[in-house]
């Protein structure tokens, strides 16, 4: 599917609300609907309210009531102590530049396979689409012995290699999420027609210039959904920073929402509304770019 | 790279007779010195990060399956021969749970999670009133990481103050029941939660799929008396052979992949033992056995070929015929 048909597809909606006034009955369906959505509205909706409480309300009314006070006090406490506010920077850290870098690195080799005709272009289209489908953990021990044992003055790193730095939380995700977005990009651009690039050949323009102004501008699209979508997938990235970030202080949101589990024990308001918080930014994003994020996925998944 | 990029020719030129040798006559002109040099970069270095950081540690994962190490010195590195597969299969007593957990997530997901996504999608697709909000909150976990799903179910399940044992009645009393906890039990939430977040995915790639299914062909069913059910089952659902294709191969590597969810909850023990929590387990730690966590990890890495060359075969099969 296309992004065209993406977009079609989103703009679908639109006329179900119209013919959904046609008196069509469908009882059954919306009762089933309506319990569904409310089951899977209950673990976020328990979530929100046991954060929303004080920790003595509930310790005095019990969890299973609405009695006592509401208000943001764990979330102030767990932004406060809990450190969420360093992790939250954490995550920008490793966020920014790999989503960047993914898709920068990632638009270089798409263009490369899909618009210039070339033996082996369909060859690494195939390995890196497949480096993207493995389980990481297969990779984990040989990179993590490969951090441990990639020696860099302690100037650069306390640790005296490349544990416990961004960098390489950055590279692995970056070349772990390369495939992917190179697999859609190029698929992306084989659809841009050839004449576009034709035309710039008879005006003499090399392949840079047909890459960065006449193939990068048409992908716009393309990047705002992937873009999107790699942001969420790396800000949820839980595996890789566990793997090589050791400092607790230098863990991202996602992988340090683990700890707080034994730093906030006993208080499950606080851990309550931690989680929320960590929810807050991929919510904002959803919201914010609901289009992007689904035309990204269908994107990704509907090649067959 | 200079060999190759000989052979670049622009794609309006792709035939399928004789392609290099016409390759190698006129066309090749286009490309100058410079755009030879520019291409070879765009294409090695991408390239090169995806060997050292993807390709080379697979192929040191099998390679330090063979061999007894410590992670410590390189040069303490021996070899092993098939020590550590006989070691995990005979001798080490989470393996085989975690295979059979590892079996009985993928049936779950694609028992029940999967079918419950599509038939969400199936009646979201119909003219229902408030689709699109129905839409939002099925898709809403598929925003959270398993991790935290992990957290959020965990405030759900516990024993004394979670959501589910005071519904059941049971909270507070000795009948209750630490669902995360217990390991005759722990495997099923773990699922259920995985569940909440599954569904909505296939709901999500089903919706597109069921736009893409040209209207005509139900049409036409329903002129030739197929019931809805019929319509759907012989028409509509193998009219949508790409996306099941797709949601078959995200279905296995999901339930190859489980682990985030497991290790946030117990690290992977106590009747939550996955291939991939292993595999961690033998990396960090004091006793570190990197040929241990190796041989699990090829374990997976085999299994998990399989859906992945299905897939890149389907992908890619056509246009390699071309």
């Amino acid at each position: 599917m296309s992004i065209a048909e993406a977009r079609e597809h989103r703009a679908s909606p639109g006329t179900t609300d119209r013919s959904g006034s046609r008196p069509k009955r469908h009882y059954g369906t919306h009762i089933f609907l309506l319990v569904m959505a409310a089951v899977w509205l209950v673990p976020l909706g328990w979530s929100v309210f046991t954060a929303l409480r004080p920790v003595a309300s509930t310790n005095e009314h019990g969890y299973f009531s609405v009695a006592g006070d509401f208000n943001f006090d764990n979330f102030v406490q767990a932004w406060t102590q809990g450190g969420f506010a360093t992790y939250f920077w954490n995550s920008v850290l490793i966020t920014v530049p790999a989503v960047l870098l993914t898709l920068f690195l990632a638009s270089l080799m798409a263009f490369a396979v899909s618009r210039v005709n070339w033996k082996f272009n369909i060859t690494l289209l195939i390995m890196f689409t497949a480096g993207n489908l493995l389980p990481p953990q297969v990779l984990a021990a040989p990179l993590f012995e490969m951090a441990k044992h990639f020696q860099v003055p302690y100037s650069f790193s306390d640790s005296g290699n490349m544990l416990n730095t961004y960098i390489i939380v950055i590279a692995v995700d970056t070349a772990f999420q390369m495939g992917f977005c190179t697999f859609v990009l190029s698929n992306y651009m084989k659809a841009l027609s050839a004449d576009l690039t034709e035309a710039a050949l008879v005006d003499g323009a090399g392949i840079w210039r047909q890459y960065r102004e006449i193939i990068l501008p048409l992908c716009r699209p393309a990047f705002a959904a992937l873009g999107t979508l790699e942001v969420i997938f790396i800000y949820n990235d839980y595996f890789w920073p566990l793997l090589f970030i050791q400092s607790g202080n230098r863990l991202p949101i996602t992988t340090a929402i683990n700890n707080l589990q034994g730093q906030f024990l006993n208080n499950y308001n606080l851990l309550a509304a931690g989680a929320v918080i960590t929810v807050i930014p991929t919510l904002v994003i959803y919201l914010l770019l609901q289009r992007q994020f689904v035309a990204g996925l269908t994107l990704g998944s509907s090649k067959g | 790279m200079s060999s190759t990029a000989r052979e670049l020719i622009p794609p309006e030129a792709r035939e399928p007779a004789a392609p290099v040798r016409r390759a190698k006559g006129g066309r090749v002109r286009r490309l100058s010195r410079r755009d030879k040099v520019v291409l070879s970069l765009m294409v090695g270095i991408p390239t090169l990060i995806e060997l050292a950081m993807v390709w080379l540690p697979m192929l040191m994962s099998v390679g330090l399956s063979f061999t007894r190490w410590n992670g410590l010195d390189l040069a303490d590195i021996r070899p092993a021969g098939t020590a550590n597969y006989q070691f995990i299969a005979q001798d080490y007593p989470p393996f085989w749970p975690a295979v059979q957990h590892n079996m009985l997530w993928l049936l779950f997901l694609a028992l029940i999670a999967t079918p419950l996504g599509l038939l969400l999608a199936v009646l979201l697709d119909q003219n229902i009133r408030g689709s699109r909000i129905y839409q939002s909150i099925f898709f809403a976990p598929v925003m959270l990481s398993l991790a935290l799903i992990g957290i959020i179910w965990q405030l759900f399940y516990q024993r004394d103050n979670g959501l589910l044992n005071f519904l059941l009645g049971t909270a507070g009393t000795p009948q209750a029941v630490d669902w995360f906890g217990d390991s005759s039990v722990n495997i099923w939430a773990v699922m259920i939660a995985a569940t909440w977040r599954h569904a909505g995915y296939v709901m999500l790639l089903y919706l597109a799929g069921l736009k893409g299914v040209d209207p005509s062909l139900k049409e036409a069913a329903a002129i030739d008396g197929a019931s809805a059910v019929q319509t759907f089952f012989r028409v509509v659902f193998p009219a949508m052979r790409p996306i099941n294709i797709v949601i078959v191969v995200i279905t296995i590597i999901e339930s190859l992949r489980a682990f985030d969810v497991v290790y946030v909850i117990n690290r992977g023990t106590n009747g939550l033992e996955m291939l991939s929590a292993l595999v961690i387990q033998n990396l960090v730690g004091e006793g570190q056995v990197i040929g241990v966590g190796s041989a699990l990890a090829v374990v997976l890495l085999v299994i998990s070929l399989v859906p992945i060359v299905f897939y890149l075969s389907r992908t890619f099969g056509k246009e390699n015929q071309a």
